[in-house]
């Protein structure tokens, strides 16, 4: 006689309603999604997949974003091209949550900020980094362009249930050490590939302890180490936030769907009383793949070294790196905190002569409020250089292209071999605070040496 | 039989075990870790013509490889192979290249499942992987799910592909599959 069976996953549970019925780790699945995403990079292969279908509409145009955001403002006319159809396959589709410069900014800053994201939802985009979500307590999970033009037609998408690895990491941090220097900690722990195919579900203390917006910087990792999705149980943090952007972006009572899962209509956006973030969490016999725990106590400011994120030593310990430039921005920490936590560091200093030092707000909103905050102004006077939202440096786009042997310290998620620019040159992945130190100091440096 | 042929044959070949057709080709191997920035960088994917990214596949990884590789060649590489963006252009950049078939000891997710969408034929062998040098002559079989490195002989037995994602295989891709459904339905 089988006993009674063990108990879900947070991911197997947000499967599970989505399915419609207990689903498992290992178990093929095929559920609605609640919202699908594309961009200026993914979105002109899928509109191209999405052709070869023959003329079928898209299943429901409010599930659908569009942002275009990788090589914008456009940066020459191929890439203006890619940006054209986004506009074309969104006028023709009747989508209209397509984002250009001026009303967006970076996808994974953008969606939860417009309030479109929250607990429960089943959430693909193609981009890898699309497992951000799971901060707010979404399966959210990175495919290809295939699959974002399959799911659009259908309004659905094929998983197979992951497996679960814990993450717990105790104790209160230390000065300086942001939710980016936890991320840089685990991916050091271990290694690049140890989540693959896997959920990473976060836990403990340290974790309900950081903001929604560190946690965000948190789960846009997971993906470097492999992670199909990484998620933290909603808690009251979640719901507040959730609401705030609810009702910032004019949501209130008459829209509908969070974490609908089982396909009830959308409008794409999340209503403030509408949060299904009860229940969601794990069952207390969950039965996981594996366990770590970290200390996060003796956790210290973070750099990683290329050409692998995984590559994290404390940024004290790092040795004399001279650097030409520092990229603070991009979707893992392109947000308000992050650049308050820069303007802590460069207030009142002077980047170093030899080093660039260039700051992106990630959306419009983020960067109204960092003006207002009088933040821009701090940056601009210690001579860094402030740009529109764009992904533009994060992946050698355009706007900080690295030339040979060049190095930079950048808040970005990657330090693969020629990510920013040339072959020959290197990126270091830190936090905001390690990287407006290391702007000061003109090498990799933790902030302590430079604000007394 | 062109390699494009055989490559189409073995995807949709319905041979009984064991009997399906090879891909065969000249090895070309590479680390672990072999992520989709060096496959196709960034600065290429203001482009979403094949051909175009075919011709700068693996540049900052190996600068000589898109200009010296032949229809029908065979990638052997480490673990966590296609790690980083889901850009489906990666597996895209690779087939238009020529290649085959990839061998390695394991496949990031999200390029596992873009190959998969695309019909890029991908084979997950850690002994293989491990055994192959570069430059030697290898046979595939997708449908009897063996490697078998012609020039020592040596064979390695494939773990088959789930029932789910073979019939995506052998629609030829994720948009075929999805066409038969559609066709069936009407
Ligand atoms: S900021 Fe960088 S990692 Fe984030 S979506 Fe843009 S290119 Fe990708």
């Amino acid at each position: 006689m089988p006993g009674k069976p063990s108990g879900l996953t947070l991911t197997e549970r947000i499967l599970s309603r989505a399915a419609g019925r207990e689903v498992r780790a290992g178990e093929l699945i095929e559920v609605p999604v609640d919202l699908i995403l594309a961009n200026d990079i993914t979105g002109p292969v899928a509109f191209k997949e999405f052709g070869r279908l023959g003329g079928v509409p898209v299943a429901d145009p409010d599930r659908v974003v569009l942002v275009a955001d990788h090589f914008v403002p456009n940066k020459d006319i191929a890439s203006a091209e890619l940006a054209k159809s986004l506009r074309e396959f969104a006028a023709a589709h009747g989508i209209d949550k397509c984002y250009d410069p001026g009303r967006g900014g970076i996808e994974h800053a953008l969606l939860p900020e417009a309030g479109l994201v929250g607990p429960g939802q089943v959430i693909i985009g193609g981009d890898s980094h699309t497992c951000t979500y799971g901060a707010l307590g979404a399966f959210a999970t990175g495919v290809g362009s295939t699959d974002v033009a399959a799911a659009m037609a259908t309004g659905l998408a094929w998983f197979k249930v992951p497996e679960t690895l814990r993450v717990t990491l105790t104790g209160q941090t230390g000065p300086w050490v942001g939710a980016k220097d936890l991320a840089l900690a685990v991916l050091a722990r271990l290694g690049v590939e140890r989540a693959n195919y896997m959920a990473v579900e976060y836990d403990g203390e340290s974790i309900a302890a950081l903001s929604v917006e560190g946690r965000l910087t948190l789960c846009n990792l997971g993906i470097e180490m492999g992670a199909k999705n990484a998620i933290v149980a909603p808690d009251a943090k979640t719901v507040e936030y959730v609401a705030e952007r609810a009702r910032v972006n004019g949501r209130g009572a008459g829209a509908t769907g969070v974490g609908t899962g089982a396909g009830a209509p959308t409008t794409g956006g999340l209503r403030a009383d509408g949060l299904r973030a009860d229940g969601l969490r794990a069952d207390p016999d969950a039965v996981y793949a594996g366990s770590v725990a970290i200390d996060a106590s003796t956790i210290e400011p973070m750099v990683a070294l290329p050409h692998l994120p995984s590559n994290g030593r404390a940024a004290a310990k790092a040795g004399d790196v001279p650097i030409d430039q520092v990229v603070i921005g991009s979707c893992t920490n392109g947000r308000l905190e992050d650049l308050r936590e820069a303007a802590r560091v460069l207030r009142g200093r002077r980047v170093h002569p030899r080093v660039r030092c260039l700051i992106i707000p990630a959306t419009q909103e983020v960067y109204l409020r960092a003006a207002r905050e009088g933040l821009l102004e701090a940056f601009v006077e210690a001579g860094a250089a402030v740009s529109a939202p764009t992904c533009g440096p994060c992946l050698g786009g355009h706007m900080g292209v690295l030339a040979s042997g060049e190095r930079c310290v950048a808040t970005t998620n990657r330090n693969f071999v020629g990510r920013m620019g040339h072959p020959s040159s290197e990126v270091y992945l830190a936090g905001p605070a390690v990287a407006a130190a290391s702007a000061v100091a003109g090498r990799v440096a933790d902030p302590r040496e430079v604000v007394a | 039989m062109s390699a494009k042929q055989a490559s189409k044959q073995a995807l949709t070949g319905t041979g009984a075990a064991g009997t399906g057709p090879l891909l065969e080709g000249r090895t070309w191997r590479y680390g672990d870790n072999v992520d989709t920035d060096v496959i196709i960088p960034a600065r290429y994917l203001n482009s979403i013509d094949p051909a175009e990214l075919g011709r700068h596949c693996l540049e900052d990884l190996d600068p000589g490889f898109a200009a010296a590789v032949r229809p029908g060649d065979i990638i052997v590489a480490g673990r966590n192979f296609g790690c980083g963006s889901s850009r489906e252009h990666a597996p895209l950049a690779i087939k238009a290249a020529g290649v085959g078939v990839v061998i390695a000891a394991s496949f990031a997710r999200i390029f596992f499942r873009n190959a998969v969408n695309i019909g890029l034929p991908i084979v997950e062998s850690p002994e293989a992987a491990a055994a192959i040098h570069g430059g030697r002559r290898v046979s595939v079989d997708l449908t009897g799910g063996l490697i078998r490195d012609l020039g020592s002989a040596e064979t390695w037995t494939v773990r088959p592909l789930p029932p789910f994602v073979l019939r995506i295989v052998q629609s030829g891709g994720l948009i075929n599959l999805i066409k038969e459904r559609h066709t069936d339905r009407a």
